[in-house]
């Protein structure tokens, strides 16, 4: 008994550093001086720098496309929350005609790539005048994550008793008021999950981006555009800003990603 | 520790406490609710995707006909581009689920800190397929890790050329092994729900005919968990389908796999017809997968 879990903590210790250490090849590359990147053969501890990361930072356009993916990720999650939350409140509290129909179609957006969307949005962005703008990434981004948090939303405020939510009523709270004084407060973390994820399928997202975009690019797709022409020092220290924000992200949602796993209905 | 365990078993899982569904008649309020997200999904989603099978079966001109799809079966690299999407897909299926399941059933089992092994494992998640294709290539490339260390050892004499255009199969490995390490994490996402859902008594009943562990895996939990799987083959499937900056920053321009001839021919050559039709392509595609995956695993509804 004790030697099987010992191979199992092995197991798990194994397939940490299959996840760990690729990251921290990719942080020694991105915090080393520029000419310690073209080193070869290479030392698992190099000489620590900024050099690389400063070179990446002053290279054009880099600010503010970071700065553009961030406000494009800002709208994302307030549009897909304002139009998840109301939904997923609806499937979780009522039984009603149609529910198993919009449920599915929620779940079978996902078998439709985001490559079929974006190229036809392009030409209505186009038509519209906001094609190359943080709006145009923005609206494809909701569309892409709108399904996600209408399944997470929906987990969640299902798991929020609605006793208390008709106790509140009973005392003469609105609804509304309920909904607000009693159900959000339970049901911010799960909320925040839910944001999260969002947040990080916008931040990271690149086809739709690079679709999108020409003159104004969010960071991703800068980068993407720079890929060939650049050097080394700039891809790993890109690559490196584009990979920090899940540490946070995946520390909010870690409680509620199983709830994720809603898509098993399909 | 224990607690955050027990907080990750999803809402749906736990058994249910009182009915979460209002009785009384709900009236217009539920559809006034799904309203917003309705019109939003219409404008941004379905409308486009009409749009786009429109782009893909009209030509320049704007008349309908087969001139654009002429167009794609013609186009330089298609059918390279297709069987390398179709090659990938192949091996990163049966890779990708052995280490999903690996992961999973470590998570599930009791190992003591199971809330970091989970936070690790769910750390790739949140990183870009750019992300993940620049990490891999700093590993692959000429002067990069992997030949570092093989050189360090003894084992190579002067640095091998993993990336070359000579060895598209080479390149499409790496792709495969970039690929299995970003996104394995959201299929042992949905693996641990499917394994959660799963009754002890199973594997208590397996124990006391003394079954051993592989026994179980084989005869109790892979075959309850086949729901699941099938679930995470489509996703995985899908998925596989829209890999596309970790093919340019692992192979740049000498490998294009579907997705990034649709990029080219939209952001290169300000063909949206094209890029629209490759668009669809990929969508039938997934389709054709995902109904072939649900009628070679059917699951039994009781």
């Amino acid at each position: 008994m004790r030697v099987r879990s010992v191979g199992k903590y092995a197991g798990a210790v194994i397939l940490a550093l299959w996840v760990l250490f690729p990251m921290y090849l990719l942080t020694a590359g991105a915090f080393s001086t520029q000419s310690g990147v073209y080193q070869y053969p290479k030392s698992l501890w190099p000489h620590w720098s900024t050099g690389t990361m400063s070179f990446f930072w002053d290279s054009a356009g880099v600010p503010t496309a970071l700065g553009r993916s961030v406000i494009v990720a800002g709208i994302t999650v307030v549009l897909a929350m304002l139009l998840g939350i109301p939904a997923g409140y609806a499937i979780a509290r009522y039984r009603f005609r149609g529910k198993n129909a919009y449920q599915l179609s929620i779940v079978s957006t996902r078998a439709f790539p985001v490559v079929v969307l974006s190229i036809p949005l392009a030409v209505y962005f186009l038509q519209w005048g906001i094609y190359d703008s943080v709006y145009a990434v923005a609206l494809m981004h909701t569309a892409l994550v709108l399904p996600f948090v209408v399944l997470i939303t929906t987990s969640v405020l299902a798991g929020v008793p609605v006793d208390l939510e008709e106790a509140a009523q009973v005392f003469g709270t609105s609804r509304l008021g309920a909904f607000w004084r009693v159900v959000m407060p339970m049901a911010l973390p799960g909320l925040a999950a839910a944001a999260s994820f969002a947040v990080l399928m916008s931040y990271n997202e690149v086809f739709a981006a690079s679709i999108l975009t020409i003159e104004r690019p969010t960071l991703p797709a800068l980068v993407l555009n720079a890929l060939t022409a650049s050097p080394d020092p700039y891809k790993f220290a890109a690559a490196w800003v584009l990979m920090i924000p899940t540490f946070v992200f995946i520390f909010i949602m870690r409680r509620y990603i199983l709830g994720f796993g809603v898509e098993r209905r399909l | 520790m224990s607690g955050r365990t027990t907080a990750s078993v999803p809402a749906d899982l736990q058994p249910p406490r009182s009915s979460p569904v209002r009785r009384r008649r709900p009236g217009w309020a539920p559809y006034l609710l799904l309203a917003p997200s309705v019109v939003y999904l219409v404008v941004f989603f379905v409308v486009p995707l009409l749009q786009g099978l429109r782009l893909a079966f009209t030509g320049e001109d704007g008349a309908w006909g087969l001139a654009t799809v002429h167009e794609l079966l013609n186009d330089p690299g298609f059918w390279s581009s297709v069987w390398n999407t179709l090659i990938m897909l192949a091996i990163i299926l049966p890779v990708q689920l052995v280490l999903a399941l690996a992961m999973s059933l470590l998570v599930n089992s009791k190992l003591r800190g199971s809330g970091f092994w989970f936070y690790v494992y769910m750390l790739p998640l949140g990183i870009s397929e750019l992300t993940s294709g620049i990490i891999w290539y700093s590993i692959f490339t000429q002067q990069g890790w992997l030949n570092s260390v093989l050189q360090d050892l003894g084992i190579i004499s002067h640095p091998y050329i993993w990336l070359s255009y000579q060895h598209q199969l080479l390149i499409i490995a790496t792709i495969v092994v970039a690929e299995a390490w970003r996104s394995t994490s959201i299929i042992v996402i949905i693996l641990v729900g499917g394994l959660q859902a799963i009754p002890r008594e199973y594997s208590e009943a397996a124990d006391v005919f003394y079954a051993s562990p592989w026994q179980k895996l084989w005869h109790v939990t892979l075959p309850l968990l086949r729901p699941t799987l099938r679930t995470a083959l489509i996703l995985r499937t899908v998925l596989a389908f829209e890999v596309f900056a970790t093919v340019i920053a692992l192979a740049g321009s000498s490998l294009s796999v579907l997705a990034t001839k649709a990029n080219n021919a939209y952001t290169q050559f300000q063909e949206p017809h094209l890029a629209a039709a490759y668009g669809i392509l990929i969508m039938l595609l997934s389709l054709l997968s995902t109904a072939l995956f649900l009628v070679l695993l059917p699951v039994r509804t009781e």
